[in-house]
């Protein structure tokens, strides 16, 4: 099986805008053309469109609205991981011979139907993801003995980072005063504990090694893929430990042939504060119950080597777009060129992406 | 579906595999586990608390029915701990989503 690597991309600002969806999907498009001046129309042999929107037959728009027509094209859903999915997919068409050049773009509203999962009726009147937060919330903070004033130094370390990342939502630095004093959801979530939901678009070129070089002289490799689905509901979860994210992880990282520690930069689902922490551990950079001690010393030494972006809290969470960002933004850290952000020595990168209370995990590994 | 049909009634009702016996819940046509037929027989009435959370005045929590079933609705009065054995006091239907609500024991 041939190597894949990740060889262009383009991205939109995250906002609370009132674009269409086609537009979003363009307009990321459009600046991964931009950043490819050997990319032709007709080197794309597949077009796969990651979204929640209810918006029918986007990736045959996103194809005509760019004068592109793909041997392959469809859309990838999976909630919050529709963006790694679609990635993974492309890597697979690669990875086959099915193609050699794969489009994969991705784009939310800020009004996605996938932030809701109607069919878990095991919620209950509780589907709004607020309520499995607090459950997850409380029961780490019980578990770990961990307070509420510990997890919002998630939050302040992810706004502070994604002061320099220009397309995030975050356009302020929050105190820890300011997280434990925003309006209280639950006793257990406080809004600024929460990523927003909101407008974006990010777009990501993959090919197969021979095709690499046509476009760029510093391909990113994906080395690793790991996913897993416990359940689509999430009462049939964990809930103080995100056992999906940790095979995912265990998968990507031995086809990747590395362990946890050689991993120099990630991007982690902070969906809510207490899933950064969660997936730390999860993803084994840390034991169990000590995944805010890694996430004080990261802030307290300004170490940029988690969610250098600001993650889902500090960027905003487009949710079909999360993933790719996430994605791009490890490619930006390899190749260093993530400006203000850039972690020293990048060598390696992991993306964590998840669905649904960490029902379903995805995790990439990507190397120089 | 028989059970949505009987939680409208206010029944809350489970799925049991007539081959296997495993629970299948969500509730759902055919056993999840070997495919074969279900029945349908009313649940335990009496659960625990895995986990709770409050929301305004009201606390929530996520109960456990014959150690296998877990869902998240309402506690009618009084302040949850976790692992407190409840009952299930009301249940339902308000247009196509459930509602369950759990008083403490």
């Amino acid at each position: 099986m041939g190597k894949v690597g990740i060889v262009s991309y383009g991205i939109t600002k995250f906002s609370k805008e009132d674009s269409k969806i086609e537009s979003l999907l363009l307009k990321s498009t459009k600046k991964l053309f931009e950043n490819s001046p050997n990319l032709s129309r007709n080197d794309i042999d597949a077009v796969l469109v990651s979204t929640n929107n209810n918006s029918k037959y986007l990736s045959a728009i996103l194809s005509e609205m760019s004068g592109i027509q793909p041997k392959i094209s469809h859309t990838v859903e999976s909630l919050c991981n529709s963006g790694t999915n679609a990635i993974v997919s492309a890597y697979s068409y690669i990875a086959s011979g099915l193609a050699d050049v794969v489009l994969v773009s991705g784009a939310e509203r800020y009004d996605s139907p996938g932030q809701i999962l109607e069919w878990d009726n095991s919620r209950g009147e509780f589907k709004h993801p607020i309520f499995w937060a607090s459950i997850f919330t409380k029961s780490y903070k019980r578990e770990f003995s961990i307070t509420d004033e510990d997890l919002a130094i998630v939050s302040v370390k992810n706004h502070k980072q994604a002061q320099n990342n220009p397309n995030a939502i975050s356009e302020k630095e929050y105190s820890l005063d300011d997280v434990l004093n925003s309006k209280r959801l639950t006793d257990d979530l406080r809004l600024l504990d929460c990523s927003r939901p909101c407008t974006g678009g990010a777009s990501i070129l993959l090919t197969s090694e021979d095709f690499c070089s046509k476009f760029t002289d510093d391909p990113i490799w994906i080395t690793g893929i790991g996913q897993k689905t416990i359940s689509a509901g999430f009462t049939k979860n964990t809930f103080d430990y995100m056992e999906s994210t940790r095979i995912a992880a265990s998968s990507a990282l031995k086809m990747s042939k590395h362990n946890s520690s050689d991993i120099d930069v990630a991007e982690i689902h902070d969906a809510f504060s207490v899933c950064e922490p969660m997936a730390l551990e999860s993803l084994g950079f840390t034991d169990k119950g000590s995944g805010m001690d890694m996430v004080k010393e990261l802030y307290a030494a300004n170490n940029f080597k988690i969610n250098p972006r600001g993650g889902l809290i500090g960027s905003g969470h487009p949710l079909g777009a999360t993933g790719i960002a996430q994605t791009i933004e490890i490619v930006q850290q390899l190749q260093i060129c993530a400006n203000k952000r850039q972690v020293d020595d990048a060598t390696i990168g992991l993306v964590h992406n998840m669905s649904a209370a960490a029902t379903s995990s995805t995790v990439l590994i990507l190397e120089k | 579906m028989t059970f949505e049909d009987e939680l409208r009634k206010g029944n809350f009702q489970v799925a049991e595999c007539t081959d296997c016996k495993k629970i299948v819940w969500p509730p759902s046509d055919f056993c999840n586990q070997c495919f074969q037929e279900i029945r349908w027989r009313k649940c335990a009435n009496e659960g625990k608390i895995i986990e709770f959370s409050k929301q305004n005045n009201n606390y929530f929590c996520l109960a456990e029915f014959e150690n296998t079933i877990k869902i998240i609705g309402k506690v009618s009065s009084g302040i949850p701990t976790k692992d407190q054995q409840i009952r299930m006091e009301r249940c339902g239907m308000i247009d196509d989503n459930y509602f369950f609500e759990f008083s403490l024991i």
